[in-house]
């Protein structure tokens, strides 16, 4: 890790294909400010991205990184972190992504708590398949495959996160830069699985969700007297329904990240060049 | 040959079964006798049939037989499952205390043991199992303190005075029987070898272990879960870790993003779990991640038969998945190949950037077996780590701007590969079509080249690498036996026999290399008759035989559920003989 690394060296020569005005430029321009502002640098750090707007991050961020399949971002990610403690994992999806075809193992890397952070691409549509409702979309959003709405509740991202038992929720917003890019920061900083959830406006297909609603209609807690560390404020702020919030939602100062909890800190890609040492004590276990 | 014992004790799931089994087989094992396990249970915790069979020799014995000597029968259905396999010297072992009236057939020696009371005399009731195995000494005339280092090692756990308790009620039962019944006409050979055993997911994970593997993350599905559950709590003496994740989609992604961070990484599942983690299966193979990935087959399709032998997805592993996936399928064919195929498919893995599928079978998974521990022999375990590049290396795979390519796009298709952490080495890996550099691409000539990297490794490896089958019998037989899988100790076994017995000899390949495969058409063509012995209705692996050299080939197959024995492959392999003999006539 060299302290003189900037954003920019993050940054891939590849120019993104996301719409011009697309809320993921600015998402993932804070994922890099956050990274290099916390000391990494492109040779230690992995990023892991799964299918749809989203899932391009990997290819205009320079870092280790895996483009995966659709919703699976999440397992490869603790993957990577658990062989080596030594790499800082950053994990990128969208609402599609990881609320639909990986809830699943939205709500288990929760419970497992390793420490990486996960930034969801929230535009409440499905963008690169042009347009159909999300998980997070509202009930009434008109879309090509829900013509007069989904008819069903969004889901909420953040009382997931919250019932299975995370130790960092936070919310943030794209096109508020310098906010963005400090909840990111306090994610990666997060001892354990930070969870942002982003605010990132699809200019293209989402005309209700837009720049305009969440500018207008946010709550910025720095701007409160919110602990985080209150787990019982932090759930009035996730199961209210009326107002959508910005900043860090709570966190658990107790977190014992997984590796630590179990105890590994070695980078499992080092091993002897034959068998190790003391391996024919596996064979007599068997006398 | 040495005189083998067929024992066997049966009756319901939660009767305690299993553990009775293993310890009479690790007191044979002890006493330096040849050992070979099997069972037969149900996909259910608690009641219905359940036995678990050992075939025990001074000799090495490595298939089940059709014929049962001893028998400790907990329910009358245990003897009815049976009835066929007792024959004129057997001997039962009944508690005629208990609610049942046995009905054994006049001819065969029943033998009626009070065990429950006298395992309440030792000290519990729970104990009358270890009472029958102490009446089974008696019978067999094998000293019943051989039984000791095995109930220490069963027992030792829960105190001095439990071991010494199931010691009592061992001779208990032993002492009834030298009472109560005149001599039988058994006697064990013991003798002073000292032999391991173990069965196939064991040897497996032994073999990860020893193979540098360091990561395993796996969802408990039978009959693999043996081999996370080998794992768990060994491979942390090593500085690695099991996870058991949330279903196989996540246990194979996992297993991915540790092979990314440079770890030596598996998975294993069976059947069903294979579908699920096909789809990941392309994604390792486009992004060329080392990767093993075991597949422990069972009776199929869907959930089919869980506890059922089956060897019914070598289809799947050889052509599943979208698109054109370049791949390594290793099959072990006994249990110690399960150690030695397990190390060697981490090699593949890394040496050539791809994905191996190592394929075991419920047959070498729950089956035990003995061994001599220099099978095992760990100094000459190698491992090759394949094109890692360090700081010092990587320049040469750096493009014009310094940029890292590990999809390079080299002569013998085995690009550089960067461990997250090396300096300059940052990249892109991607289930899409790349380019060099990893970067999604859709330039045709960038696509041609892609797919013909990935294609050269597996030529590079047919022309570096020994594919060669495992030789049997003898080379210029008349017939030709082929197979894969668990099947090779009970043809091994059976053609022991047509030769001892009928004078017949056949020549017999054991393919452990279901893909690259070795080329078996100077063979086939030599013989008058070729048969494909496997454990499918369809014989998959005889459909790529007769694709490969485009020549019919017999089938032998079978699809109840059940592994084959050494004496019906006798006679099949005397029925394709015998057509060879008209060819030749």
């Amino acid at each position: 890790m060299s302290s003189d690394v900037r954003f920019t060296d993050f940054k891939s020569d590849k120019q993104p294909t996301w719409c011009p005005g697309c809320g993921d430029f600015g998402t993932m321009n804070g994922m890099m400010k956050a990274l290099a502002n916390t000391g990494n640098d492109p040779d230690n750090t992995f990023v892991v991205a799964g299918i749809g707007c989203s899932g391009k991050i990997g290819t205009y961020m320079h870092s280790y990184a895996l483009h995966g399949v659709h919703g699976r971002a999440l397992p490869v990610g603790s993957g990577v972190k658990i062989a080596n403690p030594d790499l800082e994992v950053m994990v990128a999806g969208g609402d599609g992504d990881g609320y639909s075809i990986g809830a699943g193992h939205f709500v288990h890397a929760v419970r497992r708590n390793v420490d990486m952070t996960y930034v969801v691409m929230d535009n409440r549509i499905y963008g690169l398949t042009k347009g159909q409702a999300s998980p997070t979309s509202r009930e009434d959003f008109e879309t090509s495959t829900s013509p007069e709405g989904p008819k069903q509740p969004p889901v909420n991202p953040l009382a997931l996160a919250h019932a299975a038992g995370a130790t960092f929720i936070a919310q943030s917003f794209s096109s508020d830069a310098q906010r963005h890019t400090e909840i990111v920061q306090q994610a990666i900083e997060h001892d354990g699985f930070g969870f942002v959830n982003v605010f990132s406006p699809c200019v293209t297909f989402n005309d209700v969700d837009t720049y305009d609603y969440f500018r207008d209609s946010l709550v910025d807690l720095a701007e409160t007297d919110h602990d985080p560390t209150d787990e019982q404020e932090a759930k009035e702020v996730i199961m209210d329904g009326e107002t959508e919030h910005m900043g860090v939602i709570y966190q658990d100062e107790e977190s014992v990240p997984f590796s630590e909890l179990h105890g590994l800190d070695s980078n499992m890609a080092e091993i002897p060049d034959g068998a190790p040492e003391d391996a024919m004590d596996l064979v007599r276990e068997f006398y | 040959m040495a005189e083998d014992l067929n024992w066997a004790i049966g009756g319901e799931a939660g009767d305690g079964i299993d553990s009775t089994g293993k310890i009479f087989a690790q007191a044979q094992s002890r006493a330096g006798r040849h050992v070979f396990t099997s069972k037969d249970f149900a996909s259910r915790i608690r009641g219905g049939y359940t036995a678990y069979k050992i075939r025990s020799s001074t000799e090495r014995v490595q298939s089940v037989v059709d014929r049962l000597d001893v028998l400790v029968a907990l329910t009358q259905r245990t003897i009815d499952e049976n009835l066929d396999e007792l024959h004129d010297r057997s001997v039962v072992v009944y508690d005629g205390e208990r609610s049942w009236e046995a009905e054994i057939p006049g001819e065969i020696d029943a033998v009626d043991v009070p065990l429950k009371s006298l395992a309440e005399e030792a000290g519990g009731a729970i104990m009358r199992n270890v009472v029958a195995l102490g009446a089974v000494c008696a019978i067999v005339d094998f000293p019943v303190e051989k039984l000791d280092e095995a109930l220490e090692k069963r027992f030792g756990g829960k105190g001095e005075k439990i071991v010494e308790n199931n010691k009592q009620a061992a001779r208990l039962g032993a002492e009834y029987v030298e009472e109560n019944y005149d001599g039988f006409d058994y006697s064990l050979e013991t003798t002073d070898n000292d032999y391991v055993l173990l069965n196939g997911d064991e040897a497996i994970g032994m073999g990860a272990i020893a193979a540098g593997c360091r990561f395993y993350a796996g969802y408990p599905i039978t009959p693999a879960t043996d081999v996370m559950e080998y794992l768990t709590g060994r491979i942390d003496r090593f500085g690695g870790h099991v996870v058991q994740a949330e279903d196989e989609l996540s246990a194979i992604n996992m297993a991915l993003g540790a092979a990314r961070a440079g770890a030596r990484s598996m998975t294993a599942t069976s059947g069903p779990g294979i579908d699920l983690m096909t789809e990941t299966f392309g994604l390792v193979a486009t992004s060329e991640t080392p990767l093993v990935i075991c597949d422990v087959m069972r009776a199929g399709p869907s959930t089919g038969m869980p506890t059922k032998q089956e060897q019914g997805d070598l289809n799947m592993l050889l052509y599943g998945g979208h698109g054109e996936i370049p791949r390594f399928v290793v099959a072990p064919t006994t249990i110690a190949e399960c150690f030695h195929k397990t190390v060697e498919a981490f090699n593949l893995a890394e040496k050539y950037q791809t994905p191996v599928y190592l394929v075991s079978d419920l047959a070498l998974a729950v089956t035990e077996q003995t061994f001599a521990p220099e099978e095992f022999d760990m100094d000459a375990v190698e491992i090759d780590r394949g094109n890692v590049v360090d700081e010092d290396s990587i320049d040469e795979y750096l493009d014009e701007q310094g940029r890292f390519q590990p999809h390079y796009d080299a002569a013998d298709g085995v690009s550089p590969r960067a461990f997250p952490g090396t300096t300059a080495g940052a990249h892109m890996s991607t289930g899409l079509e790349h380019d060099e550099l990893g970067r999604r691409t859709e330039d045709t000539e960038e696509r041609i080249d892609q797919v013909e990297k990935r294609q050269r490794k597996v030529e590079t490896a047919q022309n570096e690498e020994d594919w060669s089958p495992r030789e049997f019998g003898d080379p210029d037989a008349d017939t030709l036996v082929l197979s894969w899988g668990s099947n090779e100790g009970a043809i091994v076994e059976a053609m022991d026999h047509l030769e001892t017995e009928e004078n017949l000899s056949v020549r017999f390949l054991s393919v452990p290399y279901m893909f690259p495969r070795p080329d078996l058409s100077d063979a086939i063509e030599a013989a008058e008759e070729t048969v494909v012995v496997e454990c499918n209705a369809n014989g998959q692996f005889a459909d790529v035989v007769e694709h490969d050299v485009l020549t019919r080939v017999e089938r032998v197959t079978k699809f109840d559920g059940v592994r084959f024995d050494a004496d019906e492959l006798a006679d099949a392999i005397r029925d394709v003989a015998a057509d060879a003999d008209e060819v030749t006539a």
